[in-house]
């Protein structure tokens, strides 16, 4: 098990003729993701790394039967590949683009939702599950499989928390990008129920930043839903209030949404919080060995 | 983006949202000209792109067109939280009996437009929230139905007993919402929203905010931006693909991705240096963005040693490098330069690093410290 995605993934790429779309592809099927089939309107009939490619999503899913989407296209037109792929009758969508207008994910998400289709990101790095399946752009060979469900608003500091786990010989169930935009699919609460349900995974990781108060909520869930051990990190413990760091999440307002609050949010319930990076493989050892003595 | 109060109003008056006559002056001849013009009382206001400019002194009652003129005299000018008052807005003085607070703005937890509503207008609404998160009632706007007239009627009832203001507040209502989807806004307010003595809604000073994503789709919108100096070098960061933010220490910081830069600032002040930036290169970084990183990051004459953090996903680390030796090629860099690279193609990147003869280091943790050893060095 796992959760989200493994072997039974069949994608479809949107915007699989693009500079990352086409790059990723083909990092993604060297890993061993089941490709069926790419999307480019108007480029329909081609083949990228030997891989059909479509003039819609419809037509791939009706000719692969793809069950999940990843989209690469540019940020204008990556709230409508979202409800595309939803159409089509995908079950999973992520979406990669960077710089989505946030009206557009408030009126992809609403779709989504409608139709019971899941989204991950946008914005985000994607996810993977070691061994079976890596839908998204996170590099493949810092993984590695395991039972640790790890959850990120971050992408690359994704990478530098998984290569501590890894090095430190500490394998992942499935990793989860989540993305840094105000509105985006999937959240804390969905994914800490799934990693609970998730037999393969034994502790939860999970990665938040300054702004807002999802991480406070993530909190509350776990306090009154989570059995599983949650270890946690919060990045911009020194960011400087009212600056939007990159992320549109991560901007402390009038006093909320610091790093602090957050911490204290976690610590008040029981989940340990790693000041650094490095700290973490640590923490979660010792809470792995716990839980196998219990 | 953010815009003045003045710009604001003006964007409400367009869909027929009542606001007070006013004009926007630059000079304190214009002030008085215009304060001449109207009847008095008028209120002269500060327009700066900063919360607080009431505590500050920025907004004064002039009971003639003197004291207007010498209201004008002392507003344009003055500082305000770093930045200089260039023109203030003269507006008719208005007699009202009850202030409200009107709000829209995007909620994260429903993912959708919500609309606040509160009977205690005219004080900031982060206050109300902290003292009395009971007053603000907040609504969840269905994107495919939009602001529904039973939807504004409900708010309006909340706020307001008299029917012939709900009246009033159901088309006021829902020309705000038409407001905020028509321009891609992340915020708008009208705080205080006035009953006046002629039992008219008014709204008496108005905010927004606007959704930077989206601005390429909004031209009317994006050509109203004023950045002060930080942001003129942020935006010109942002046209590169970078997210820059100036702080003030020594340690210029190159990272990919927003989180990462983030916990790497914080990892060099948790070993006791002090960042002198916040720079995110953004994922598929060319060789040329690595250039104008550079160049940004050198630009700031407080920088005493470059540290770049790269962990690849969809920037390719061998991309990073080569982009670096060409910046090294092409100008004079005279301080030390310490890089990371792990994840995607780290390998050729850490190859083609090594080639020019730079120092790498394996972890984040040695980068800081290594920085901050080159950093007191150099001292």
């Amino acid at each position: 098990m796992s959760i989200l995605v493994n072997n039974k993934t069949r994608l479809v790429v949107q915007g699989i003729t693009g500079r990352d779309g086409s790059f990723h592809t083909s990092k993604m099927k060297a890993y061993g993701t089941n490709i069926v089939a790419g999307v480019s309107p108007g480029k329909g009939g081609r083949q990228v790394e030997g891989i059909p490619v479509f003039n819609t999503v419809e037509e791939a899913v009706k000719a692969t039967k793809a069950n999940t989407s990843i989209i690469f296209v540019p940020a204008p037109l990556a709230g409508d590949a979202i409800m595309e792929a939803a159409e089509a009758g995908v079950e999973l969508v992520i979406c990669i683009s960077e710089g989505v207008p946030t009206l557009d994910m408030v009126k992809a998400t609403t779709y989504l939702k409608k139709k019971g289709v899941k989204l991950i990101g946008a914005n985000c790095p994607g996810l993977i599950t070691p061994g079976e399946a890596l839908v998204g752009i996170l590099p493949a060979t810092i993984f590695l499989k395991g039972n640790v469900g790890l959850m990120s608003r971050s992408g690359t500091l994704t990478y530098e928390m998984v290569n501590q786990l890894t090095t430190h010989g500490i394998g992942q169930s499935t990793c989860v990008g989540i993305g840094g935009d105000p509105v985006a699919g999937l959240y804390y609460q969905e994914l800490l129920q799934m990693f609970e349900d998730d037999p393969e995974t034994e502790a939860i990781v999970l990665i938040g930043e300054i702004g807002g108060d999802a991480e406070e909520r993530a909190a509350q869930y776990i306090k009154e839903h989570i059995t599983k051990p949650v270890v946690a990190f919060i990045a911009g413990q020194t960011a400087p209030p009212g600056k939007r760091m990159g992320h549109a999440g991560a901007i402390i307002s009038s006093g909320s949404g610091t790093a602090a609050e957050k911490i204290e949010a976690f610590e008040a319930i029981g989940v340990p919080v790693a000041r650094r990076p490095v700290e973490i493989p640590a923490l979660v050892k010792e809470l792995l060995e716990k839980r196998a003595k219990a | 983006m953010k815009i003045h109060e003045y710009q604001a109003k003006e964007i409400f008056s367009r869909y027929a949202i009542p606001i007070t006559r006013e004009k926007v002056c630059f000079t304190v001849e214009e002030v008085e000209q215009t304060a001449s013009e109207f009847e008095m009382p008028v209120v002269v206001k500060a327009q700066v792109l900063v919360g607080g400019r009431g505590k500050a002194g920025g907004v004064k009652l002039a009971r003639s067109v003197e004291e207007a003129k010498a209201a004008g005299e002392q507003i344009l000018g003055m500082n305000i939280k770093g930045l200089t008052v260039e023109k203030v807005l003269v507006a008719q003085g208005i007699k009202f009996n009850s202030e409200y607070y009107v709000g829209l703005t995007i909620d994260r937890n429903s993912k959708s437009v919500i609309f606040m509503a509160s009977s205690e207008g005219g004080v900031e609404i982060e206050e109300v929230a902290k003292v009395n998160p009971d007053a603000i009632h907040k609504f969840v706007i269905d994107p495919d139905l939009g602001m529904t007239a039973f939807l504004a009627r409900k708010i309006a009832f909340k706020l307001f007993s008299d029917f012939s203001l709900v009246k009033q507040a159901v088309v006021m209502f829902r020309q705000l919402y038409q407001i905020f989807v028509d321009t891609d806004a992340s915020l708008v307010e009208i705080n205080p929203l006035v009953v006046t003595d002629d039992g008219e809604l008014l709204a008496l000073d108005g905010k927004m905010n606007f959704d930077d994503n989206a601005l390429f789709r909004q031209p009317a919108i994006e050509v109203l931006n004023e950045p002060d100096e930080d942001e003129k070098k942020e935006l010109e960061a942002k046209d590169k693909g970078l997210s820059y933010i100036r702080l003030d220490g020594s340690i210029g910081c190159m990272v990919n991705g927003a989180g990462l830069a983030m916990a790497t600032m914080d990892l060099v002040k948790h070993f006791g240096g002090q960042p002198a930036n916040f720079l995110d290169i953004g994922g598929s970084s060319s060789p040329q963005k690595v250039i104008d990183a550079m160049n940004l990051l050198l630009s700031d004459k407080n920088v005493k040693v470059v540290m770049i953090n790269i962990f690849g996903g969809i920037t390719r680390c061998d991309d990073v490098a080569r982009g670096l030796v060409t910046a090294l090629n092409q100008m004079k860099v005279d301080i030390p330069i310490v890089v990371r690279l792990s994840g995607t193609n780290a390998r050729q990147g850490l190859e083609i690093i090594k080639e020019a003869n730079l120092p790498v280091v394996n972890t984040m943790s040695e980068a800081a410290q290594e920085a901050i050893r080159l950093c007191a060095a150099c001292q």
